[in-house]
């Protein structure tokens, strides 16, 4: 089992080392990460979106459901609305549905290159496929998740807000005032932080899964799977790796 | 002119090609015949670079392929075109897309000239009123004329064409061996086939590499394969009974006109 892992971990280096060459063209390049930066970001956006919104709206509900002390300012509930979205909910959540999203898309288009024959005729022409199909794809997952992060957050706020409102649990001017409260920027950077990790991971494990596979549509399936649970499981463990650095 | 030098290469403990030696005759059509599972793909792989050989050499013009690393086989990998089993076309590009790839990617053209150079290949392989399709949209035999357009769009010097007929109707199959062979003598390229399809050897081959079971069996023209007496090879290509009419028929046309040789070479070509 050990050496299994060794066996995929010294390939997956190996495969990040390749990307690294000169470009064939720049222009194609480019060209290809805009296309990765619209399928990632924007493709990703609806689902992040929906998410976050909730994801506030149930966090103000069920944290006034835990605050039972009359002596307990109604405005903490936004407090805890803000740093568990900040801290917890949007870069680790948002990520986990992303590595679903997002993942389980690179690890079947790169496995269905691989089936279908289309990387190697790009191998043939002398392109450097790590490089043009590989790399675009982890770069642009670095730049648009932690916006999606940032943006989740925002609208996860939004949702507590309007949650509170609707069920009647907290006005806006007293979620807003506890909005303000004891603001620490530091949380913005460790979400960050977890979100430029956790990007990493979502690309580039599915990418390692999808442009290794082989055999027919069935392994690409499996590969798509596996890539998904193992960027879920290697999510959960940064989270506590940088807990347990940063906090 | 493509020479190997005994490759072998082996896949856990079974052994696919074992001490395959030969020459790719330049400007001409080479084929590599054999049953499935006798180590054709792996030995065009082989001298492609998508696998690594063993042992053995795989020399270009005398350079040795394989023992260049990814960037020295670049120059060379732009010199060779290919058309896969499937075709292999991107499918998120349109056919024009396809064909402009390598273009895209590797000349320092204008877009316009680009654009003129992938009209003139996609008129070559004559596939019309296709250009905006997507691979999914299109047929079979679309497709291996969108892979050959693809494959010369750059002026390779080598095109290797893995099981061109695989899937296609006999008309059709027909028509790519003759695009394959015009191909190769209207851009003088050293092309190297795979194929088990008799009428691919009797119609295009040149120059002609039997394999059985990883090794090279036997090698000559498609005159001399209807005359060998080697047993493996007749099993081989007089499995079906319709060669079998052909092999007499051939018989009987070349006793009775002695000059039968002079005369295909002299239009094998045209």
């Amino acid at each position: 089992m050990e050496f299994r892992f060794f066996y995929h971990f010294g390939r997956y280096l190996l495969m990040l080392k390749g990307m690294f060459s000169r470009p064939e063209n720049m222009r194609m390049y480019w060209k290809e990460f805009m296309k990765q930066c619209v399928d990632i970001g924007f493709g990703s956006l609806g689902i992040v979106v929906i998410i976050s919104l909730f994801l506030g709206a149930v966090t103000t509900v069920q944290t006034a459901y835990q605050l039972v002390s009359g002596f307990i300012p109604k405005s903490t509930i936004a407090q805890v609305v803000r740093d568990t979205l900040i801290l917890e909910l949007a870069p680790t959540m948002v990520c986990i549905v992303l590595g679903g999203v997002v993942g389980s898309k690179i690890a079947s288009e790169l496995g269905n290159m691989r089936i279908s024959e289309q990387i190697d005729a790009q191998e043939i022409m002398g392109i450097n496929t790590k490089a043009y199909l590989i790399g675009p794809k982890i770069l642009a997952a670095i730049i648009t998740i932690p916006a999606l992060v940032i943006i989740a957050a925002f609208l996860g706020i939004f949702g507590g807000l309007e949650a509170g409102k609707m069920s009647g649990i907290i006005s806006h001017e007293q979620f807003m005032q506890g909005l303000r409260a004891s603001f620490d920027g530091y949380n913005v950077f460790f979400a960050l932080s977890k979100a430029y990790t956790y990007s990493f991971i979502i690309s580039s494990i599915p990418a390692y899964y999808g442009y290794n596979v082989t055999g027919g549509a069935l392994e690409i399936g499996r590969a798509s799977t596996t890539a998904v649970v193992v960027s879920c499981v290697l999510i959960l463990f940064a989270d506590y790796a940088l807990a347990a650095l940063l906090l | 002119m493509i020479e190997l030098k005994n490759i072998r290469k082996s896949f856990g403990d079974k052994e696919i090609l074992k001490d395959v030696s030969a020459n790719m005759e330049p400007g001409k059509t080479n084929l590599i015949i054999g049953a499935s599972g006798s180590g054709k793909t792996v030995l065009m792989k082989c001298m492609v670079g998508l696998i690594k050989v063993d042992s053995g050499t795989v020399l270009y013009n005398g350079q040795d392929f394989t023992a260049m690393d990814d960037v020295e086989k670049k120059p060379i990998r732009q010199e060779i075109g290919m058309l896969f089993q499937g075709s292999a076309l991107f499918d998120s590009m349109t056919v024009e897309q396809n064909v402009m790839f390598p273009l895209d990617m590797f000349s320092t053209m204008s877009y316009k000239e680009r654009r003129k150079r992938m009209q003139e290949c996609l008129d070559r392989v004559e596939l019309k009123d296709a250009n905006k399709k997507f691979p999914a949209e299109i047929s079979g035999g679309m497709k291996k004329r969108v892979g050959i357009a693809r494959a010369i769009v750059l002026n390779p010097k080598y095109l290797f064409v893995d099981e061109p007929n695989s899937g296609l109707d006999p008309q059709t199959s027909l028509i790519i061996d003759k695009l394959i062979k015009d191909i190769t003598v209207e851009y003088n390229i050293t092309t190297v086939v795979n194929t088990h399809d008799m009428n691919t050897v009797m119609e295009s081959g040149d120059h002609i590499i039997y394999m059985h079971q990883g090794k090279k069996q036997w090698e000559g023209s498609n005159e001399d394969i209807i005359f060998s007496e080697d047993k493996l090879l007749n099993d081989f290509i007089f499995a079906s009974e319709f060669f079998q009419d052909i092999k007499e028929m051939r018989k009987m046309e070349i006793f009775r006109d002695k000059n039968w040789r002079a005369k295909q070479a002299g239009g094998g070509n045209k």
